[in-house]
C-alpha cells in the first residue's frame, strides 16, 4: 500500500508545499475547507439568501427577476392582525392557523412522546423476559415512510377502517374519527407520538445505560425507594439526553408536513394544518402561486427553528464543560 | 485500405449526422390520462410519424398531479415539454405557441368554435393556442335501483335541486343507505349549481368577483344540506387545503343515492359498477334562479412558445385536430367531443356498454343548458384560483371555523388578493 501511496504524497507534497511558503501555515487550513464551504455555501448559504430574496417579492412569477420588489408586504400581510389569538382578526388567517395549530401540536405530541418515551426506556432498561424484541418493536415505527405510516391509520380510522368495524362487533358502533376536527387533531398526535417515540425511546435508553450501576447500588444499599431512585438519580443523571431528546423533537415537531398531509390533506377544514402544509400550499399546490408569502412564511419559521437550534448547541456546551 | 477507413468513416459520419437531424426534430409530449388518453394518443400518432419522417413524437405518460404543479414551474424555468395536455386552459395562455401561422385557421375555427377562446389570454380574441381534446360537462349519476327498491319516482327532467335533495334523502331512508346526495370536493364542481342558484361570478364589466347574493344563497343551502346529512360530510370536510376529492367510490359501493360529478366518470361506472345496479345520468338539476346549469370544461393538447420546434409541433396538434383522428380518439377514450363536425356526426363509442353510451349521450344532450356565465367561468384565465378560494372557504363553513358570512367575506379578499398579487 504505502508502495503506492509514497509517490502519490511526494506528487501532493510539492504544490502543498509551495501553497505553504505562499499562505503561511494558518491560512492553508482555508484551501481545505474551501471544498466543504463551497458546498454549503451553494446548498445552504444561496437557498437562505433565495429564500430571503423572494420573500422580498410579489407576484407569481417563479423568476427572480421578473419579480416586483415590494419590501416588507409579505411580513405585513403575515402578521397584520387586531388579536395574534384569534386568527378571524388576521388578514392572512390561514397562516395564525396553521401558527396556533402548530403551537399546540408540538405542545401535545413533544409533551406525550417524550413522557411515553422516557417510560418506555426504563422499562426497557431493566432486565425484563424478550428485552431485545420488545426494544424492536419499539422502534420498527421510526423505519416506516411517513406515508406509509399515514395511509396504515387512515385505513384503520376511516368511516370503514378496522377500528370502526371493531367498534361495531362489540356493539359500540362506528365514528367517523377524520371527519371532526377535535378527534382528527387527536388523532394527528397519536400518530406522530407512535411513529416518532422509538427514536427518543432509543436515545433515552442510550442515556439511561449510561448511569454508573454502582449509584443505584449504593442507593439499594441506604434503602432508598425506587421513586426516591428515580427522582434523585436518574432523572438529574439522565437530564442532559431529556434536554436534547426536547430540543430534538421540538424542532421535528415543527417540522411536522408529509404524514399528517397524506394522513388529513390538513383538514377537516383548517384543523390540522400546519405551518410547513401552509407554505406548501402557498407556494406550490395553490393558484396562483404566492412564492413571495410563502418564503416569508418559511423565514419566520426557519428563525423560530434557529433559537430552538441555538438552544441546542448552548446545552449541548453546558454539558461538554460541566 | 486508407480509402476503406475514410469511407467507412464518412458513412458513419453521415449516419450520426441523420440521427442528430431526427432527434433535433423530437417533440416531447407530456400527457396525463383520465382513462386510456395517453395510450390512444401514442397509436395514433405511430401513424404521424409513419406520415412524417423526422419528427418523432416522445409521450411522457405523468400523473395529473404533475400537470397542475410541475408544468407551470417548468414552464415558468424554460424546460417545460413541447406539448402537453392541460386543464388549466387560459391560465397557461402566455407559454402558448400560437398555431394560426402553421393551421389552416378557418378549418380550426369551424370545427372549434368557442373552446379556442379558453385558450385565449387577456384581449387576444384571434389566436389558435389549443386544441380542446375532450369535452366534459358536470352532471349527475343517480343510483336507479335504489330508487326502485324505495318505491320513490325518479324526479323529472326540471327538478330542482331542492325536489333532488328531498327525492335522495327519502330514498336514502328507505333503503338504509348512508348518504343521500354528494358533491366533488371542486370549485369547478359547485359552480354550476351555484350559477342555478343566481350566482353571475362577474361583474357588469367582465371583472371576477366569485361572491354575490346567489353565490352566498347556494353556499348557504350546501353547508345546511351538511348540517342536516343530506351532504356526505366525507368529502368536503374530509380532506384541508383546496385539495380534490371525488366521492365516485361511494357511489360505485352502493353508498349514495345521488352523485354530482361529471361526464368524464362514465367510463369508471361502465367499468366499476357493472351489474351492481342500475345508474343513470340526470344532467344538472335546476335552482331558483332559472338555470338548470352545469359547467363545462375538459382537457386540451397545446403547444408552447418556448419548443424548439414550433412547426413540428404545431403539426403534431394539427394531426390530432383532424376530423377522423379527432373522432376515431373520441370513440376509443369515451370522451364528449368537442369538435364541432365529430360531434354533428355524433360518435359510436367503442367498448361501452348501452348504459354508458346512453349517459354519455345524456351528458351531451345537457350541454345546451350550460348558462353562458359557466362558458365564461371556464374560459377565465383566474378560474383556478376562484376554484381553490370556493374549495377552502366553503369547507372551512361546513365544519364551523366560519359562518358562512364570514366565508364569504374571506372568498372575496382572497379574490382580491390574488388578482392584485397576478396584476
Amino acid at each position: 500500500m504505502l508502495v503506492i501511496l509514497n509517490p502519490l504524497m511526494r506528487i501532493i507534497e510539492i504544490p502543498m508545499m509551495a501553497l505553504q511558503r505562499l499562505l503561511g501555515v494558518n491560512r492553508l487550513a482555508w484551501v481545505f475547507l474551501l471544498p466543504n464551504l463551497l458546498l454549503f455555501g451553494l446548498f445552504a448559504f444561496l437557498p437562505v439568501i433565495l429564500n430571503l430574496s423572494y420573500s422580498l417579492t410579489g407576484g407569481d412569477n417563479v423568476l427572480l427577476e421578473a419579480r416586483p420588489y415590494v419590501g416588507g408586504r409579505n411580513f405585513e400581510t403575515l402578521t397584520s392582525c387586531s388579536s395574534f389569538l384569534d386568527p378571524n382578526t388576521c388578514i392572512e388567517d390561514k397562516f395564525w392557523r396553521a401558527v396556533w395549530n402548530t403551537l399546540w401540536f408540538v405542545t401535545l405530541q413533544v409533551g406525550i412522546m417524550v413522557g411515553f418515551a422516557l417510560l418506555t426506556a426504563i422499562i426497557l432498561n431493566r432486565d425484563i423476559r424478550a428485552r431485545g424484541f420488545f426494544r424492536s418493536v419499539f422502534f420498527f415505527p421510526v423505519l416506516l415512510s411517513p406515508v406509509v405510516v399515514a395511509l396504515i391509520w387512515k385505513w384503520i380510522l376511516q368511516r370503514e377502517g378496522v377500528l370502526n368495524a371493531f367498534l361495531d362487533w362489540i356493539g359500540i358502533g362506528g365514528f367517523n374519527w377524520l371527519i371532526d376536527a377535535e378527534w382528527a387533531f387527536a388523532w394527528t398526535v397519536f400518530l406522530s407520538v407512535w411513529a416518532h417515540m422509538g427514536f427518543y425511546t432509543l436515545i433515552l435508553l442510550a442515556g439511561l445505560q449510561a448511569i454508573p450501576r454502582d449509584v443505584y447500588e449504593a442507593a439499594l444499599m441506604d434503602r432508598a425507594s425506587p421513586w426516591r431512585t428515580f427522582r434523585r438519580i436518574t432523572l438529574p443523571l439522565l437530564s442532559p439526553t431529556m434536554l436534547v431528546v426536547l430540543v430534538l423533537a421540538l424542532i421535528k415537531g415543527v417540522q411536522t408536513f408529509d404524514e399528517v398531509y397524506a394522513f388529513t390533506g390538513g383538514g377537516p377544514g383548517t384543523a390540522t394544518t400546519f405551518i410547513i402544509q401552509y407554505i406548501y400550499e402557498e407556494g406550490f399546490a395553490g393558484a396562483p402561486r404566492l412564492f413571495g408569502l410563502a418564503a416569508a412564511a418559511s423565514l419566520m419559521v426557519a428563525i423560530v427553528l434557529v433559537v430552538l437550534t441555538l438552544i441546542q448547541l448552548w446545552i449541548n456546551r453546558r454539558n461538554v464543560d460541566g | 485500405m486508407k480509402q476503406r477507413i475514410l469511407t467507412t468513416t464518412l458513412l458513419t459520419s453521415a449516419m450520426l449526422a441523420g440521427a442528430g437531424a431526427v432527434s433535433a426534430q423530437e417533440v416531447r409530449f407530456m400527457c396525463y390520462s383520465d382513462g386510456n388518453e395517453c395510450e390512444v394518443y401514442e397509436d395514433v400518432l405511430n401513424r404521424f410519424e409513419a406520415e412524417n419522417e423526422g419528427i418523432t413524437v416522445a409521450i411522457d405518460v405523468v400523473p395529473y398531479q404533475a400537470i397542475l404543479e410541475n408544468l407551470p414551474v417548468q414552464l415558468a424555468a424554460g424546460t417545460g415539454p413541447d406539448i402537453a395536455k392541460v386543464t388549466d386552459l387560459g391560465g397557461l395562455n402566455e407559454y402558448y405557441l400560437d398555431l394560426t401561422p402553421y393551421v389552416d385557421a378557418g378549418y380550426w375555427e369551424a370545427s372549434f368554435g368557442d373552446t379556442l377562446d379558453w385558450y385565449r389570454g387577456g384581449d387576444d380574441r384571434q389566436g389558435i393556442y389549443g386544441m380542446h381534446s375532450q369535452l366534459t360537462i358536470t352532471g349527475a349519476f343517480i343510483n336507479a335501483t335504489l330508487f326502485e327498491q324505495a318505491g320513490i319516482e325518479i324526479p323529472g327532467e326540471d327538478a330542482t335541486w331542492a325536489e333532488w335533495a328531498e327525492a335522495a334523502r327519502a330514498v336514502a331512508e328507505a333503503t338504509d343507505t348512508p348518504f343521500p346526495m354528494a358533491i366533488d370536493r371542486s370549485g369547478h364542481r359547485v359552480a354550476g349549481p351555484a350559477i342555478s342558484y343566481g350566482a353571475a361570478l362577474f361583474n357588469e364589466d367582465g371583472e371576477a368577483i366569485l361572491v354575490d347574493d346567489g353565490f352566498r344563497a347556494f353556499v348557504q343551502q350546501f353547508v345546511d344540506w351538511h348540517e342536516d346529512g343530506t351532504m356526505a360530510r366525507d368529502v368536503w370536510a374530509g380532506q384541508g387545503g383546496a385539495t380534490y376529492q371525488d366521492a365516485a367510490q361511494e357511489f360505485i359501493n352502493g353508498e349514495l343515492v345521488f352523485y354530482y360529478s361529471g361526464s368524464w366518470q362514465v367510463g369508471r361506472m361502465n367499468e366499476q359498477v357493472g351489474d351492481f345496479f342500475d345508474w343513470q345520468v340526470v344532467g344538472s338539476p335546476c335552482g331558483p334562479a332559472g338555470a338548470c346549469s352545469g359547467m363545462p370544461g375538459g382537457a386540451g393538447i397545446v403547444g408552447f412558445a418556448q419548443t424548439d420546434h414550433p412547426e413540428a409541433v404545431a403539426a403534431v396538434i394539427d394531426f390530432l385536430a383532424q376530423e377522423d383522428i379527432y373522432a376515431e380518439v373520441t370513440a376509443r377514450t369515451s370522451n364528449l367531443p368537442a369538435h364541432l363536425g365529430v360531434a354533428a356526426a355524433g360518435v359510436t363509442y367503442e367498448g361501452v356498454s348501452e348504459g354508458a353510451q346512453a349517459a354519455l349521450n345524456a351528458f351531451a344532450g345537457d350541454l345546451p343548458d350550460v348558462a353562458p356565465a359557466a362558458f365564461a367561468y371556464q374560459g377565465y384565465a383566474g378560474n383556478r384560483a376562484m376554484f381553490g378560494i370556493t374549495v377552502e372557504r366553503v369547507s372551512q363553513a361546513i365544519v364551523g371555523e366560519l359562518t358562512v358570512d364570514q366565508a364569504m367575506e374571506r372568498a372575496a379578499a382572497d379574490l382580491q388578493a390574488a388578482m392584485a398579487e397576478t396584476e
